[in-house]
């Protein structure tokens, strides 16, 4: 039995739409690895140009924290669960605020929202 | 800035209840897990509630009904159409007004024996310290990074818990931070995403019910922080798919290496968390459109002249604190959306820090079909140069 990847919703137009994936793995890195290679786009979302798991991205192997563990060399066993659980802030109309100051982000902003509109999602999904 | 609904309490705890109070809370009194005891906690307990949107909704009315003695509301918000899918504390007549004014209202009309104070302003690092030192608890319910970083640091730095609980789409997230030997926000994130990379509800879309019932979740661990009852969330991070009905919780855990709650934090005052958040950023590159223009010495005047101008402030409501020509404020972000507040027969000068801003929302105006629509040439910074030095420059 394989370890499942939890896939954010935020994270999902990046990953064929999918919930989850499931890969073979000894470590939380190698699954990683896998995910991002089945899906080129989620790597800049997850990982740093040098590779490194980005400071606002947390991944947990079932219920642990892997900055407690060994980070990306956390093992891995067959039947483990990693998910990467994003920080999210909505309560819920953030957007109104970060329109005009922010420029070149929020037209980075409206790309990824295009995105994710692009993904249609539906209530059946 | 605050309105306060009567009866004030006074300094002294109340030490029993009335015969409507006791009417009113029968089924809390009833439970021995409550009791008189708890009744009166809940009483004395003072919470500060920032936001009252969607999170809030939910969160004031259960306060309120089980009689939470002191609610405070933060918002600076108005009611708009679009709120109402989920933000259940107001109605349709509600809309245009004030949201912690609007909410102020419906929760005494829920319950008149309690303390309800709504502070009609935005959170900063300037008012926070103010706004919380009176409150026992503070509630989590807003809708941005920048606040949420701002209310961890202040809650630790006041040693206040905070509850905490954020929404997405279909997903939900609960926790309690800020407690002694607890996880602060800064311990499951240190750091903010970059800004874009988690879309809003505006642009995401949120189901109506998913803040009703992480609302909810905060509303139950406030009761059982202030009972002193149950299992807290302290060091838990609950996580809800509404989508898939299911809870799951992860743990939480302290880290010593944070810079604010660690062992030896770095962070020992409250900063400027857009900034932090890096959504302060510059006003977009580019030429600006070409509209009609008044230089700020013509607008002055005029103004002077007694004409009827109706000055109209595009920029964000953090600017307008900072300083601002007393003009209507409605955020370019939002002016599509609100641009039936705005009388089309009247002359309106739009403005914002340097006038780039202000100038795409004349051009929008003039499409939209307003004829009388002039651009304050070089904004707030122009008119600091050219008429009142008194004016601040940012």
């Amino acid at each position: 039995m394989p370890v499942k990847v939890m896939i954010p919703s935020p994270l999902r137009p990046y990953a064929g739409k999918r919930a989850s994936a499931e890969f073979s793995a000894r470590t939380v890195g190698e699954a990683l690895g896998h995910l991002t290679t089945e899906f080129a786009e989620l790597r800049k979302h997850l990982f740093t140009e040098d590779g490194k798991l980005r400071s606002f991205v947390n991944v947990y192997v079932n219920d642990e924290d892997i900055r407690y563990l060994a980070k990306e060399n956390t093992p891995t066993k067959d039947g483990d669960t990693i998910s990467i659980i994003p920080s999210i802030a909505g309560g819920c109309t953030w957007k109104r605020r970060l329109d005009a100051p922010a420029g070149a982000a929020l037209n980075f902003a409206r790309h990824l929202c295009s995105r994710i509109s692009e993904a249609n999602w539906n209530l059946k999904e | 800035m605050a309105t306060t609904t009567q009866p004030q309490t006074g300094a002294k705890p109340a030490a029993s209840l009335s015969n409507e109070e006791i009417l009113r809370y029968s089924r809390h009194l009833i439970m021995p897990e409550v009791g008189m005891e708890g009744q009166l906690k809940l009483k004395n307990a003072k919470v500060l509630l920032i936001g009252t949107g969607g999170l809030g909704a939910p969160l004031g009315l259960y306060l309120a009904a089980a009689g939470v003695g002191k609610l405070g509301l933060v918002d600076f918000d108005v009611v708009d159409f679009t709120n109402l899918q989920r933000q259940v504390t107001f109605g349709t007549s509600d809309v245009g007004k004030p949201k912690s004014e609007a909410a102020r209202a419906r929760l005494a009309n829920l319950n008149p024996d309690i303390q309800i104070e709504s502070f009609e302003t935005q959170l900063t690092s300037a008012n926070a310290f103010e706004l919380f030192k009176d409150f026992d608890v503070i509630v989590d319910g807003t809708d941005n990074f920048p606040t949420r970083y701002l209310v961890n640091d202040a809650c630790i730095l006041l040693g206040k818990p905070n509850v905490y609980g954020s929404i997405f789409r279909f997903e939900g997230q609960a926790t309690v931070f800020g407690m002694p030997d607890g996880p602060c926000y800064r311990c499951l994130y240190p750091e903010p995403p970059p800004p874009g990379l988690v879309p809003s509800c505006a642009e995401g879309g949120v189901l109506g019910v998913l803040p009703g019932i992480v609302g909810s979740i905060q509303a139950m661990e406030t009761i059982k922080l202030i009972l002193g009852r149950g299992d807290s969330l302290v060091g838990r991070l609950l996580l809800f798919d509404a989508l898939g009905m299911k809870f799951r919780e992860l743990k939480l855990r302290k880290n010593p290496n944070c810079p604010m709650c660690g062992t030896h934090p770095t962070i020992t005052k409250l900063i400027d968390y857009y900034e932090f958040c890096g959504v302060r950023g510059e006003e977009a590159p580019g030429p600006s459109v070409q509209v009609p223009e008044i230089t700020p010495r013509e607008l002055k005047a005029r103004l002077a002249r007694g004409d009827d101008l109706f000055i109209l402030d595009v920029r964000e409501p953090h600017e307008y604190q900072i300083c601002n020509l007393k003009g209507h404020l409605l955020p370019l972000g939002e002016l599509t959306r609100r641009v039936h507040e705005l009388d089309s027969s009247r002359e309106i000068v739009a403005h914002c820090r340097s006038g780039k801003r202000s100038a795409e929302a004349v051009d929008f105006l003039r499409k939209a079909g307003f004829r009388k629509v002039l651009n304050l040439k070089g904004g707030i910074l122009a008119w600091s140069d050219e008429v009142d030095p008194s004016v601040p420059k940012y």
